[in-house]
């Protein structure tokens, strides 16, 4: 059972501290690792904000590749609610029988490949692919749009051994550039188009505002998702009777995504900047330094979860901090729920066992901390029913 | 079977019937405005929050630990405030008003 395990290298820290050091390019993190206190904090946006310099809330920073602030994600209340209205309804429809249908045809597709194919290494060949497909689903874009992003690889900020890559966030940036031309010169019912067409206040978004959603979009849902897939099949590769299980009661289904994504906490942690001399978890905070709120911790807080290092497929009280808490819940959460919902039943109804052949893990350097967050290959065998 | 009323913040309200399940899912079956169950009713997402009228708070019961700790950060709750996927249908909750919170 080792080779899909997660383990929470937070927990020492956690019940002695409460927080955690990082330094990330001389401008250090101070990590809270308590679910209440992550909670607290995501909530007080006053104290802790998240509309600081473009890229700085981000752990490793992007200040020095990235100029263009992110929306809603890099800015505060009150006018994050007007952007996170205007967005909310688009970002929404994942709820919808057609986009479901879609993404579940896209999801067999890629299922029932693997199956016919003696070994697949997934991250590359699965959950990139899969995970690029779904976005044309949610950009409404050609599915050949996908061909493309798989391209750039599995990171679009990062490259092998390099946590942060300028060159490889300009291919994304020109991208969403041209895109943005392109819709602005012909409109059609994408994001960018109805971005572009979009009235805040009375006004046009800016080609600006609209780079802003489009690069939380891409960046903030590639990664993540890629590891919530790829940790899913190594977990039902070790355990085939939640897969049999799955397919006998899919009832359980929703509480078993919910609890996955607690488990994997795709995104280790986001920051915050304090805006004034403060305290967390008894700490002090100076003005303008930096905090995180580490969900992967908080997702292992004993004090709230039994058992927290346990994957319980129907955990029926499960407050997990997975996708955000607060104004910054993740936007992309309901297209990521499907994804999962989807991925887990065409799994369950297909698929007998899963053999993990070889596999190279994906560790994050924290400083204090090590953090298993996923794979960085992992081949396996699919074997059908 | 239990009678569940919804009024919504448009004050419009929505009586319904139900013998099982989550309250959070009676709402979301029956697109009750405001409450949208995102997290599928494990109490981590708070979209399915609501003020039960103070005359039938007998109904509800307290709230957990857990549901009490989600709703302190929720600015607009109050002392009348559940989470309604945390509210099992049973008879118990026959005749319950339920305000959507905003």
């Amino acid at each position: 059972m080792k080779k899909s395990k997660l383990a929470d290298p937070f927990e020492q820290a956690r019940l002695e501290s409460g927080i955690g050091k990082m330094d990330d390019q001389n401008d250090p993190v101070t990590m809270l690792l308590r679910l209440k206190d992550v909670r607290k904090t995501a909530h007080n946006w006053k104290v802790f904000q998240s509309g600081a310099k473009p890229g700085r809330i981000v752990v490793p920073s992007e200040v020095n590749i990235r100029d263009t602030r992110q929306i809603p994600f890099e800015v505060d209340p009150p006018e994050h609610g007007d952007y996170r209205k205007l967005v909310e309804p688009w970002f929404k429809r994942p709820l919808e029988a057609d986009y479901q249908a879609a993404l579940t045809k896209q999801i067999n597709e890629i299922v029932d490949e693997a199956l016919s194919l003696d070994d697949i290494e997934v991250v590359s060949d699965f959950s990139l692919r899969l995970q690029s497909r779904a976005l044309t689903l949610l950009l409404n874009t050609p599915y050949s749009e996908a061909d493309t992003w798989i391209g750039w690889g599995t990171h679009v900020f990062r490259s092998e051994g390099d946590s942060l890559d300028g060159d490889k966030a300009n291919i994304l940036y020109d991208y969403i550039d041209e895109q943005i031309e392109r819709a602005s010169e012909n409109p059609s019912d994408d994001l960018y188009s109805v971005l572009l067409n979009s009235e805040l206040n009375g006004r046009k978004l800016t080609k600006e505002e609209v780079k802003g959603v489009m690069i939380l979009t891409f960046a903030g849902g590639r990664d993540t998702v890629i590891n919530a897939v790829t940790n899913s099949i190594a977990y039902f590769a070790e355990h085939p009777e939640s897969l049999a299980r799955l397919n006998d009661e899919p009832e359980i289904t929703g509480k078993a995504v919910e609890e996955l994504i607690r488990y994997f906490s795709p995104l280790t942690h986001m920051g915050r900047v304090v805006t004034e001399d403060t305290q967390v978890c008894e700490h002090a905070a100076k003005a303008d330094s930096r905090v995180s709120l580490c969900w992967a911790s908080a997702n292992r807080d004993a004090s709230v979860f039994e058992n927290p290092n346990e994957v319980v497929l129907d955990r029926k009280l499960n407050p997990h901090v997975g996708f955000g808490f607060s104004h910054h819940n993740c936007l992309g959460a309901t297209h990521a729920r499907q994804i999962m919902q989807i991925l887990l039943t065409s799994l369950a109804q297909k698929v007998k066992s899963i053999d993990i052949l070889d596999y190279e893990e994906n560790i994050e350097d924290l400083d204090q901390f090590k953090r298993k967050v996923g794979y960085e290959k992992i081949k396996v065998k699919f074997n059908p029913k | 079977m239990a009678k569940i009323t919804f009024i919504t913040t448009d004050e419009s309200s929505i009586t319904l019937e139900a013998t099982s399940g989550s309250v959070m899912e009676l709402a979301v079956q029956n697109n009750v405005a405001g409450i949208d169950g995102d997290c599928g009713g494990v109490c981590s997402c708070a979209t399915c929050h609501v003020h039960v009228d103070p005359a039938h708070l007998d109904k509800t019961g307290d709230a957990s630990e857990i549901e009490k700790d989600m709703l302190e950060l929720d600015d607009n709750a109050n002392e009348y405030s559940r989470l309604c996927c945390q509210l099992e249908v049973s008879d118990q909750l026959d005749g319950v008003i339920l305000r959507v919170a905003q």
